[in-house]
């Protein structure tokens, strides 16, 4: 297969499920069956997305596949030179494996609605939905440029609204539509300022184009301070895309779309979109950029973990979970660990979906009750769907031969490396306790929802294992989390064939006193070989060799610490939680009420808005219209002035002139007598004065 | 004769103009104006031929007044004509109550 037919097959990729949606949405309400269309394009995307990662990454190892077309031409524009706009297509080993992982989800999602969403009013509509999406998160990652990626992120934005929004005869559903479109359009507003830096300072979009103008030492405004605002700007998209804090708030209620697209949209790939785009942007990332970027993924991963400790909606757990682990994600790449970074993206992608595949499972057996407090003991009652839910729980809390282990283990480990490196240990001691709440807090999910007596035994009764269309995705996600599919070691992946051909960490463009000191460039003296590939200095691959036993002993002992902690409280019972609840008070409270995050945006930004809006209708309406009225008010004073001048003196004058006419008129008509002898007798005596007063003038 | 000069004749000259004038002005009937109208023509005549007579303009006076006295002809036919129409509209030749020129 040659290059052409893999541009092709991507071309196909992209455009099928626009196709599936089209054809759902316009025929839906008149063909009942309109959604298996969708369903038979999403099958033949997974099978051309299988295809095109095998041989790409069979044959193509090491090169990535460019096409582009013009698409505007603008020419010699003045000040900033030649402008042409492309669009194209690139395939490297992150797209070609980002396309694999996006359409297998996606499928698995469309063949498990099917089950779930039997019976809703607007079946072939949700169908059309997950068609939209799923071409514009293939559009996300096929592209090659940040403006197409920009359009395609919106468009990313549009579906999630519309499917979080899907019930939106429910007030809180279509509440939480608003909330996610807005909130992600405050972060897309700073990507949108950066792709302008970018584009006054490059003149291009192209990433290649951007990246080789870096290296040669154009910088935005010529300062590197400019430089590392433009990547935090771009990694705003990312906040928001990727709920990290402090615009994570729309993540937990985008719960209220349907379970699978939770676990499509808002656990494995629209989240991880924002983690797509900084491993995009990563080659252009300073020093700075990165450390605030390990930043805000160290807080991410915190304080969701801290909230999702006291929650009992089985989603909310789940969704402040998913951003948590996208904290980690993120704090990798801050911490230069670009490979770990994307393989925890991968992995979180097929055990996140998985977890909330099943907990959709859990919830349509149960009648859609989301409470874990009123679960318990389905153990027996869905086998399949425990064993799933354990293993996908296993590989979160990061346990050997799980596929979660091995990115997580990677990430502390780059994390702890970072910290001998630079000093910075707190994103190590961050990621530690963070591994130790999220063992506890899905243990703990785990054990209240299928261990222990039922609490609600009228719902108990009637729940049962789910339809086959709902088990296979559990279980090829759950065959997905074991490490034999990235690596044969179980506890070092970067031995494994995935960090060591396929996802290696692309060689910096950013100027030498920019970056971190262990970030080299090609040629550069003072770099260690990391199979071919020249990116990190010699003391950086020392330092995660010795980070490596330590990371994994201390990571395995908190998983498992927290494990037992979790069997501890709500297995065998020996702590009391409500005691512990109410002894620990306020914390208890403060996670519960999920930092109150929520209420410090209502009243800060919410209200802050609503009150500069009363603000701005007062200016307006007497400021403003003062203005206004007020030039109208003197307009018409003038007007009336000029109205009296013209009505008193100007006329007064025209019928002056008239009346006097008239009056003179009048005078003389006197004169006019008609009879022939008057004429002649004042003709006459005119005549005579004429001649007298010639006379005397003589 | 050597007693009588222009003096003399300006003097006849002007009592006919003075009659001619009251004539015309007095006068109710049109053609008894039309008759005042041929003294004060008359008077005119007098004055060309009395000073042709006494100046220095050699029988130009003289011409002047024939041409007068032939004009004179021609003016009473129309001046008649133009009575005998007035009297056909208003039926009578009462100057004083024809006076439909004021409005």
């Amino acid at each position: 297969m040659n290059e052409t037919t893999l541009v092709s097959l991507s071309l196909f990729i992209l455009f099928a499920p626009l196709a599936g949606f089209l054809f759902t949405v316009l025929s839906g309400k008149k063909l009942k069956s309109a959604y298996l269309f969708e369903i038979f394009t999403i099958s033949l995307v997974l099978i051309s997305s299988i295809t095109v990662l095998f041989v790409k990454l069979a044959y193509y190892t090491d090169k990535s596949i460019v096409s582009e077309i013009g698409w505007i031409d603008l020419g010699i524009v003045p000040v900033l030179g030649k402008i042409a706009i492309e669009l194209g297509v690139m395939i490297d080993n992150i797209s070609a494996i980002m396309l694999f992982v996006v359409a297998l989800i996606s499928a698995l999602v469309h063949y498990y609605s099917i089950e779930y969403m039997k019976g809703d009013k607007r079946y072939n509509r949700y169908f059309a939905y997950l068609g939209i999406f799923t071409f514009s998160m293939m559009g996300i990652v096929l592209t090659h440029n940040i403006l197409m990626m920009y359009i395609f992120w919106e468009l990313v934005g549009l579906s999630s609204y519309l499917l979080i929004g899907f019930w939106y005869e429910k007030k809180s559903a279509s509440d939480a539509a608003k909330k996610a479109f807005i909130v992600n359009r405050i972060g897309d507003l700073g990507m949108f300022a950066g792709i302008l830096i970018i584009f006054i300072t490059y003149h291009t979009f192209t990433f290649s184009k951007i990246f080789e103008s870096i290296a040669a030492g154009v910088l935005p405004f010529n300062s590197e301070f400019w430089l590392s605002m433009t990547g935090i700007l771009l990694f705003c998209g990312a906040i928001g895309k990727s709920a990290q804090f402090p615009l994570h708030v729309w993540l937990p209620d985008a719960m209220e779309g349907p379970t699978p697209v939770s676990a499509l949209i808002h656990a494995a790939t629209m989240v991880a979109a924002g983690v797509y785009l900084v491993t995009r942007i990563f080659v252009m990332l300073t020093g700075d950029a990165m450390l605030f970027i390990a930043i805000i993924g160290a807080l991410s991963a915190f304080i969701p973990a801290t909230i999702a400790l006291t929650q009992t909606d089985i989603k909310k757990v789940l969704a402040y979970s998913t951003i948590s682990q996208l904290g980690y994600m993120i704090m990798a790449l801050g911490v230069g660990a670009y490979a770990f970074g994307f393989f925890h993206l991968v992995t979180h992608a097929f055990f996140k979906a998985g977890l909330f595949l099943g907990s959709g499972s859990v919830i349509h057996s149960m009648h859609h009750e989301q409470d874990i407090m009123k679960m318990g003991g389905l153990k027996k009652k869905m086998p399949v769907t425990y064993w799933t839910f354990l293993i996908f729980s296993l590989a979160i809390s990061g346990i050997p031969l799980s596929s979660g282990f091995l990115s997580k283990d990677g990430i502390l480990a780059s994390a702890l490396s970072f910290g001998s490196l630079t000093g910075y240990y707190i994103f190590a001691v961050t990621g530690f306790l963070v591994a130790l709440l999220t063992a506890f807090y899905m243990f703990r999910l785990l054990i209240l929802t299928f261990h222990g007596e039922p609490k609600d035994h009228h719902k108990y009764e009637h729940a049962h294992e789910s339809p086959l269309l709902m088990i296979a995705p559990l279980v090829t996600l759950a065959i997905l989390s074991f490490f034999a599919f990235y690596t044969m070691n179980p506890f070092d992946a970067q031995k494994g064939w995935v960090l060591s051909k396929w996802v290696t960490t692309p060689a910096s463009v950013v100027p030498e006193s920019a970056r971190y000191p262990f970030m080299v460039q090609s040629g550069e003296v003072n770099h260690a070989e990391i199979h071919g590939n020249i990116t990190h200095s010699v003391q950086y691959t020392e330092a995660m060799h010795s980070a490596h036993y330590p990371a994994m002993f201390i990571s395995l002992f908190v998983a498992i610490l927290g494990i037992f902690i979790a069997y501890m409280f709500y297995s065998k019972k020996k702590i009391d939680t409500d005691k512990l609840a109410g002894s620990l008070g306020p914390v208890y409270k403060f996670s519960l009420n999920k930092w109150y995050f929520d209420e410090f945006y209502q009243a800060v930004f919410v209200n802050g808005t609503i009150g500069l809006t009363l603000v701005l209708n007062w200016f307006d309406k007497y400021i403003v219209d003062g203005i206004v009225n007020g030039s109208a008010a003197l307009t018409r004073m003038f007007s009336s002035i000029s109205g009296f001048f013209d009505t008193y003196v100007v006329d007064g004058l025209v019928n002056f002139t008239a009346y006097f006419s008239g009056f003179v008129g009048i005078i003389l008509r006197k004169f006019q007598t008609g009879k022939v002898q008057t004429y002649l007798i004042l003709t006459v005596f005119s005549v005579l004065i004429i001649v007298l007063m010639y006379v005397n003038y003589l | 004769m050597s007693n009588i000069g222009l003096n003399h004749f300006l003097i006849i000259s002007s009592i006919l103009f003075s009659l001619g004038i009251f004539g015309v002005v007095t006068r109710k009937n049109a053609v008894m104006v039309l008759m005042g109208i041929e003294l004060i023509l008359n008077a005119a005549n007098i004055n060309f031929v009395a000073f042709s007579a006494f100046g220095n303009f050699p029988l130009k006076g003289q011409m002047m007044a024939l041409f007068v006295i032939v004009l004179a002809a021609a003016e009473a036919a129309i001046a008649l004509a133009i009575v005998l129409n007035i009297y056909k509209n208003f039926n009578n030749v009462n100057v004083d109550e024809i006076d439909n020129l004021r409005e």
